[in-house]
């Protein structure tokens, strides 16, 4: 195994979250009945033409701006031949030569502490096709073009990749970074991002390229990691047992976890394309980038660099705060309610709402617990109102939805006992309870303080202040 | 019944008929001599006769449209709402669509009537409307000759009187050609000018609608309210539109007009040579200024046309496949036999042969000695017009190289009737308008003479065509139709 280096370059098809399809004024809403947001340019009849919805072309843009890519100055759209029954023209509107984005890249961090940087070739956008139905009618395929025209921008990356975790954290990036410009939804169930991985596998220190194979139909990134590390097992063992890999396209079956082959290079499509005569080079001028350029919200690599700099926080926290716009969101919105909590929000937020949301199998953004409410809680412990631990419990109250934290405090009495007469009162009382303890304090046993502590914070419930009663413990059994 | 469009303007505003009574008429005509002239793939007597009615009332409140209650014929290419659009073709022979092509819509908006939708070469494809599913047209003129092609139907349907004027599209010379062949006027605008949308495509960037009338005043007529940007089609022009009948008149005092000398070379009949020679003193005498130039590439301007109409129609005619409309074959057993089958059995020789043309010009491989190279050639025969325009207003030539040969001629020689287009193919390539206009008569057959403008110079063209037709009466000119 340790013989072999794959290599992995990425296509992904990001849905652009446009209201209208790519070439014609109809919805791209997802879940209509079949065929009902198809109009007669979708279904294409004879004689309709395309009309370029501009906002796809921003979008396009936008995200070419987000990668530091090239983006020319004309584009020019393509036709790509082939007949399928779900691609009503026969040909899909793609882009070829003169693609609207050029070479860029992006930063991933697979693990804590490595950096790589991913070469992005190109991304073009398209038009989707429709979806051919197989299992709904016997012997018969039902075609739904709802989806036929709606907009895709295909991202495709260099072969920059050298395992599946890395390919997922390259895949991750572009959702995040697809989801923060507000141009996809990245829904994977939904189709709206999708990946297709090239593979191949070669000896290490080998400079060619060994043969792809192009995987399919991968529709989560644990998908992704497990069709990429089977199909890299697949072609190693072809090899060591003598035989090659072949050109081709597989299939994954996330059931049976294993890549089939679709078809082969022979058997692949000519597609010859040319521009299409329909739709006029798209013009993109300098004004235009520049006005998309300054509308770009903070991207992920941005802010985790802000979060480093000037919130103090560590690398990989600032990563994983960033990794997705809904966790910044939170955080962000929490840290203006404390500002001063930054590393306890960063805690919290990464610790227990990530535990408890995971658990949950809840997004951030469907958190019980809000912003507000978090940063609430941590003032309290801040403030000596209650300590560490009592906020593990306010937290717990507050997921099951018994209010805010000072609510709950007040509720169920949580309150910090800071008040130094009744501490000492507490302590009086363990200390009058336990001689043999205080005299083994006093002989110099220090370890028995641990001991005293853990009986006064009982008697108190927890609610006494677990520095206060370390010092007046200290005081009282010394004299 | 030789009536013009603006003569049944002039009557209808006066009230001497009704539009119900001329669509009458034009329908009898129809009923009685489309038999034997194949004019016709369709008749929309209840149509017409509705919205005959709709004009009248409209004439009568005072708040008709500009062409209100004029009956006129349209080509089977363009889409008409709840009618069959065959495209003159087996595939689409069930074909009813669901909507109206822009200049279906222009029409209707501008009250004008509908006789029916007219024969032509199926997909546009062809020089002399033999290949069309329902059958030849027959030329007016002698009903053992073509008509010309594609938009051989309408041409022969304004030729024999069935109507006052008609829409044709222009590939290759599909409008200028069978005028030509048929005795009528006809313009085919710049690339851009008429909105393309419900227009079945055969060649994208080549395709271009406008009209056939008996005269340059009623083009005028037509081709306004033909023209004008769509945002439904992304190629056509924002270019303001003139008012083009006011253009008319202007006298051509002045006016240079170039003669390409490529176009009066070998494989130009003497005749015919003869008969526009004839044309272009007429012109000197109202004061053109004609002088010698040279188009050098016109040569090269077949070949490329085949190269790109043919790459562009075999994507264009993939959508037709049995799948969701159309001809679909019987029992299909499997998808390829599904499209194998509905498409073999669809679709006519000549429009496979130019599939199968425009598919290896477009294969992997072949891609760059092809496609690639025609669309550099086009570029140069771009090139040698617009350095021809900066010493001249107009081109002239003939439109043809020959007068309507017998149907059946040339059917095995397709190099032969590609040919035909010599002369009017390279504006197709060069998006230039361009008319063609009837000067003569050759074998009791029409020769017709072309006239070249420069880009969205419809106006500067319609002009001088009016000018010569004021002083000649070659397109009063009318054949004896036996029924």
């Amino acid at each position: 195994m340790s013989d072999w280096e794959s290599v992995i370059g990425l296509e992904i098809h990001a849905q652009l979250a446009t209201r209208s399809k790519i070439f014609s004024g109809a919805s791209t809403a997802f879940g209509a009945e079949p065929n009902t947001q198809a109009c007669a340019v979708d279904l294409g009849m004879p004689g309709v033409l395309p009309v370029l919805n501009r906002e796809a072309v921003n979008m396009a843009i936008r995200f070419g701006v987000a990668i530091d890519a090239e983006v020319d100055h004309r584009s020019v759209f393509a036709r790509k031949n082939y007949f399928y029954p779900d691609l009503p023209k026969g040909y899909q509107i793609s882009q070829y030569e003169l693609p609207i984005v050029g070479k860029g890249h992006v930063f991933i961090s697979p693990a804590e502490g490595e950096h790589l940087e991913i070469g992005i070739t190109r991304a073009h956008l398209e038009e989707d096709a429709g979806k051919s139905i197989h299992d709904l009618f016997p012997e018969q395929t039902g075609i739904d073009l709802n989806r036929a025209g709606t907009p895709l921008l295909e991202i495709v990356s260099e072969p920059d990749m050298r395992s599946a975790k890395q390919a997922v954290a390259y895949a991750r990036k572009i959702h995040s970074l697809v989801r923060y410009l507000e141009i996809c939804d990245g829904n994977m169930q939904e189709g709206s991002f999708r990946c297709d991985a090239n593979v191949s596998v070669r000896r290490k220190g080998e400079q060619k390229l060994g043969t792809r194979a192009e995987l399919k139909n991968i529709n989560s990134f644990r998908f992704l990691e497990r069709a990429i590390n089977f199909e890299i097992q697949r072609q190693i063992n072809l090899i060591e047992d003598g035989e090659s890999v072949v050109q081709e396209t597989r299939l994954y079956d996330a059931e049976r976890d294993e890549t089939r082959s679709m078809r082969s290079k022979e058997e692949a499509n000519d597609y010859r394309y040319f521009p299409d005569p329909d739709l006029l080079p798209v013009v993109i001028t300098d004004a235009d980038i520049a006005r998309i350029r300054d509308a770009l919200p903070e991207l992920p690599e941005q802010k985790k660099q802000r979060y480093i700099s000037d919130l103090g926080l560590s690398d990989y926290n600032a990563e994983l705060l960033t990794a997705n716009r809904e966790t910044a969101a939170y955080f962000e919105e929490a840290l203006g309610d404390a500002p001063d909590q930054c590393a306890q929000l960063a805690n919290w937020i990464l610790g227990d709402l990530a535990g408890a949301l995971n658990k949950a199998g809840l997004d951030i953004a469907a958190a019980p617990i809000t912003p507000a409410m978090l940063a609430q809680l941590i003032q309290r412990i801040s403030d000596s109102t209650i300590s560490g631990k009592i906020a593990k419990e306010v937290f717990e109250a507050m997921w099951q939805g018994e209010g805010g934290a000072d609510d709950i405090i007040e509720a169920r009495g949580l309150r910090q006992i800071t008040d130094s007469g009744a501490i000492e009162a507490l302590i009086d009382e363990v200390i009058a309870a336990n001689p043999e303890q205080v005299e083994q304090f006093r002989a110099g046993k220090e370890k028995v303080l641990g001991f005293f502590v853990g009986q006064v914070m009982q008697q108190s419930q927890g609610k006494a202040n677990p520095g206060q009663v370390n010092k007046i413990l200290r005081d009282k059994l010394k004299s | 019944m030789s009536m013009s469009v603006s003569e049944i303007r002039r009557g209808l505003a006066a009230g001497k008929f009704s539009s119900v009574e001329i669509t009458q008429d034009y329908l009898a005509r129809i009923a009685r001599f489309n038999p034997t002239l194949n004019c016709f793939i369709s008749v929309t007597d209840e149509i017409a006769l509705a919205q005959a009615r709709t004009a009248d009332a409209a004439l009568a409140k005072g708040n008709a449209g500009a062409l209100a209650g004029v009956p006129l014929a349209h080509k089977d290419l363009f889409c008409t709402e709840g009618v069959k659009t065959s495209c003159a073709s087996r595939i689409l022979d069930n074909f009813i669509a669901p909507y109206d092509a822009t200049v279906i819509a222009n029409f209707k908006r501008a009250g004008a009537v509908m006789l029916g939708k007219t024969n032509m070469d199926e997909f546009a494809m062809g020089s002399s409307n033999e290949n069309s599913y329902y059958g030849s047209v027959a030329n007016p003129w002698n009903t053992e000759h073509v008509p010309g092609g594609s938009s051989g139907g309408s041409a022969a349907a304004v030729a024999a009187g069935l109507a006052p004027g008609a829409t044709g599209t222009d590939t290759g010379g599909s409008i200028r050609q069978p005028a030509a062949l048929c005795g009528v006027t006809g313009i085919k605008p710049t690339y851009g000018r008429v909105s393309r949308y419900g227009m079945i495509a055969y060649g994208s960037s080549l395709d271009q609608g406008g009209p056939f009338a008996r005269s340059a005043e009623d083009c005028a007529l037509l081709l306004q309210t033909m023209s004008g940007f769509d945002a439904r089609d992304s190629t056509s022009s924002e270019q303001p539109v003139p008012d083009f009948s006011a253009a008319l008149g202007q006298g051509i005092e002045g006016l240079r007009i170039g003669l390409p000398k490529e176009y009066f070379a070998d494989g130009l009949d003497g005749r015919i040579a003869a008969v526009i020679e004839t044309a272009i003193d007429e012109l000197r005498t109202l004061g053109a200024d004609i002088r010698d130039i040279s188009l050098p590439n016109t040569g090269l301007s077949i070949p490329t046309y085949y190269v790109v109409a043919m790459a562009e129609c075999s994507s264009n005619l993939s959508r037709f496949d049995g799948v969701r409309f159309g001809y679909r074959c019987k029992n299909p057993v499997d998808l390829e036999d599904l499209y194998k089958r509905s498409r073999g059995e669809g679709f006519g020789a000549e429009v496979k042969r130019r599939i199968m043309i425009g598919t290896y010009a477009l294969s992997a491989g072949y891609y760059d000695a092809y496609y690639l190279k025609a669309q550099q050639l086009r570029r140069m025969i771009k090139d040698d017009f617009q350095q021809a325009f900066a010493d001249v207003d107009l081109i002239l030539g003939p439109t043809t190289p020959e007068v309507a040969f017998r149907i059946g001629a040339k059917t095995d020689d397709p190099v032969s009737m590609y040919l035909q287009d010599i002369y009017t193919i390279s504006l197709n390539l060069a998006g230039l308008p361009g008319m063609s206009l009837p000067v003569g008569f050759s074998d009791g057959l029409p020769v017709g003479m072309q006239l070249i403008g420069n880009y969205f110079d419809e106006a500067g063209l319609l002009n001088a065509a009016h000018c010569y037709q004021q002083v000649t009466d070659w397109h009063l000119q009318v054949p004896e139709l036996q029924s």
